[in-house]
């Protein structure tokens, strides 16, 4: 029996327990019998060592919230195996999600998280504790949501260098692009709409700055690419800047602009930048799409391309590490 | 089509002459002249020989002579005999009020790279425009160099510059 823990209850939270709720029967044919002991949020817990009615937590989360026991000393007290790590994403400080995934590992559980926070603040930290306790350290979530791009890397392309990767690598961004070229829209008018549309956050910063895609592309160059790069080493430029116009100038000459993430391991640079990307290039994508492009030593390019946020999307990498850790043969 | 002209330097032996045309033909090269400069002959008894050959594009012509440095060959000298390399990239911003004229200036002033082609696109007084231009240069490293010219300017007179995602795909 593999007893599984959730710290965070939003979004992403709910995504995989309704996922570990209705798909069961299929995940246990991978992995064998599993239940959830704890739930966290920001203000307490739901434990049952017996395993919890998961339609039910959200239920109670919905209607009266979550009190009792905060994450920290859930992970003291409650026997779990193996940790999802779903809190906010502070890539500063890396925390709440840090402490969480620390303590976890200490004691000796598997994490799976979609918080690039820690990732960016301590990846090597983390790696390095995860491979002297024996655990697994998984987070195909964090970056790019139900695209896969990690565990791509590390297993179909085992045995690749990977030189160079270049990817839109977030989906407001994308949309807000794709928005003012089709609709010559300035782009505060399409923010807005974008916000309406709950696509972008009230504070869209994280996003359209550049920050969210530079936190990806520091992950993708620690964990597949041994770059060991930190946030600080991205030259980040947002998108605020572009206009309608641009748009139209560069059309003419068979460009579209889309923010780009590039990893380049070959000149020594990581960047994210609005860059002129031809027409019928890959990485021409439309709307809240996700897409990198990977340039390997033995494989030559490859393109994925994917949903890069939602609540079942990102649940979708999330079941696949945990099915990853504890697959049976 | 480019035209690239090499300088070789080749032991006065047979075949040696074919050994360096052969990738030049074999990676899609059209030979135009070849020109044996005896007069030239340097102290190791090495006839230098300046073959001129055309390609489809620029790429081909480095891919060559990789091919002929890697069978020994000597390759003393490289030139396009036309600007080579070329790119488009965008300004955002105050681009006039920032004196355009400078910032072209400053490219065409390398004597190794130039603004070929420029469109603008001003809405209104006081609103950011947008300028696409187009700068060639005589080879690839040149390129680069003036780019980075570019960058700096662009910093100094706070314009957004947006690059090419530059991918032969
Ligand atoms: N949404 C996506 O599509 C997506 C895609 C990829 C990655 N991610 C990442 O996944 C993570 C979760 O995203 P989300 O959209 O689910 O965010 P969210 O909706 O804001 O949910 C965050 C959850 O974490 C809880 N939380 C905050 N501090 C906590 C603490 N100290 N201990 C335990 N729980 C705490 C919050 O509690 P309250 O409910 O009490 O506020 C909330 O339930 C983020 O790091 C995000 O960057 C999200």
């Amino acid at each position: 029996m593999i007893n599984i823990a959730i710290f965070g209850f939003g979004a992403v939270g709910k995504g995989v327990a309704e996922v570990l709720h209705y798909k069961k029967e299929l995940i246990e044919g991978f992995i064998g019998k599993y239940k959830v002991v704890a739930i966290t949020d920001s203000k307490g817990s739901l434990i049952d060592e017996k395993g919890l009615n998961l339609m039910e937590a959200i239920k109670i989360k919905k209607n009266k919230g979550f009190s009792g026991m905060k994450t920290l000393e859930v992970i003291e007290k409650v026997d779990f195996d193996v940790a999802i790590e779903v809190t906010p994403t502070n890539v500063h400080s890396g925390e709440p999600g840090l402490k969480h995934i620390v303590k976890s590992m200490d004691k000796g559980a598997n994490v799976i998280t979609s918080n690039k926070g820690p990732l960016v603040k301590a990846f090597k930290k983390l790696e390095r504790l995860a491979e002297k306790k024996g655990v697994s350290f998984m987070y195909e979530a964090t970056v790019g949501g139900a695209m896969p791009i990690i565990k791509l890397a590390k297993n179909d392309l085992a045995g690749n260098e990977i030189r160079v990767i270049k990817g839109v690598l977030n989906g407001t961004c994308n949309y807000i692009l794709t928005r003012m070229e089709r609709e010559k829209m300035t782009y505060s008018q399409v923010l807005s709409e974008a916000q309406e549309l709950k696509i972008a956050e009230a504070d869209p910063s994280y996003d359209v700055e550049g920050i969210d895609s530079a936190a990806k592309l520091v992950i993708l160059a620690n964990s597949i690419m041994r770059m060991d790069a930190s946030f600080e080493d991205v030259e980040i430029t947002g998108i605020t800047k572009i206009t309608p116009e641009s748009f139209e100038v560069a059309g003419n000459k068979n460009y579209t602009i889309r923010l780009i993430a590039e990893a380049n391991k070959e000149k020594g640079f990581l960047k994210v930048s609005p860059r002129l990307v031809p027409h019928h290039h890959p990485l021409a994508i439309e709307g809240t799409m996700n897409a990198a492009l990977i340039r390997t030593d033995l494989a030559g390019d490859i393109v994925v391309m994917g949903k890069g946020a939602g609540k079942y999307e990102t649940a979708s990498a999330i079941v696949s590490d945990l099915i990853e850790i504890y697959r049976r043969d | 089509m480019p035209v690239i002209s090499i300088v070789v330097e080749l032991l006065d032996k047979p075949g040696q002459l074919l050994n360096t045309l052969e990738p030049i033909s074999k990676g899609g090269g059209n030979i135009i002249s070849i020109i044996h400069q005896r007069d030239k002959i340097t102290p190791l008894k090495r006839v230098p020989v300046e073959i001129s050959f055309s390609v489809e594009d620029q790429k081909d012509a480095m891919r060559i002579i990789e091919k002929i440095k890697e069978r020994g060959v000597i390759v003393k000298s490289y030139n396009e005999l036309r600007l080579l390399a070329t790119t488009s990239v965008m300004l955002i911003g105050h681009i006039v009020k920032t004196d355009l004229s400078d910032t072209i200036n400053r490219i065409d002033s390398t004597g190794f790279a130039e603004v070929v082609d420029m469109e603008m696109s001003m809405p209104e007084l006081n609103r950011p425009s947008t300028a696409m231009i187009t700068i060639s240069a005589t080879r690839q490293d040149k390129l680069d160099e003036a780019l980075d010219i570019l960058r700096e300017i662009c910093k100094t007179k706070n314009l957004l510059l947006v690059e090419p995602i530059n991918e032969e795909l």
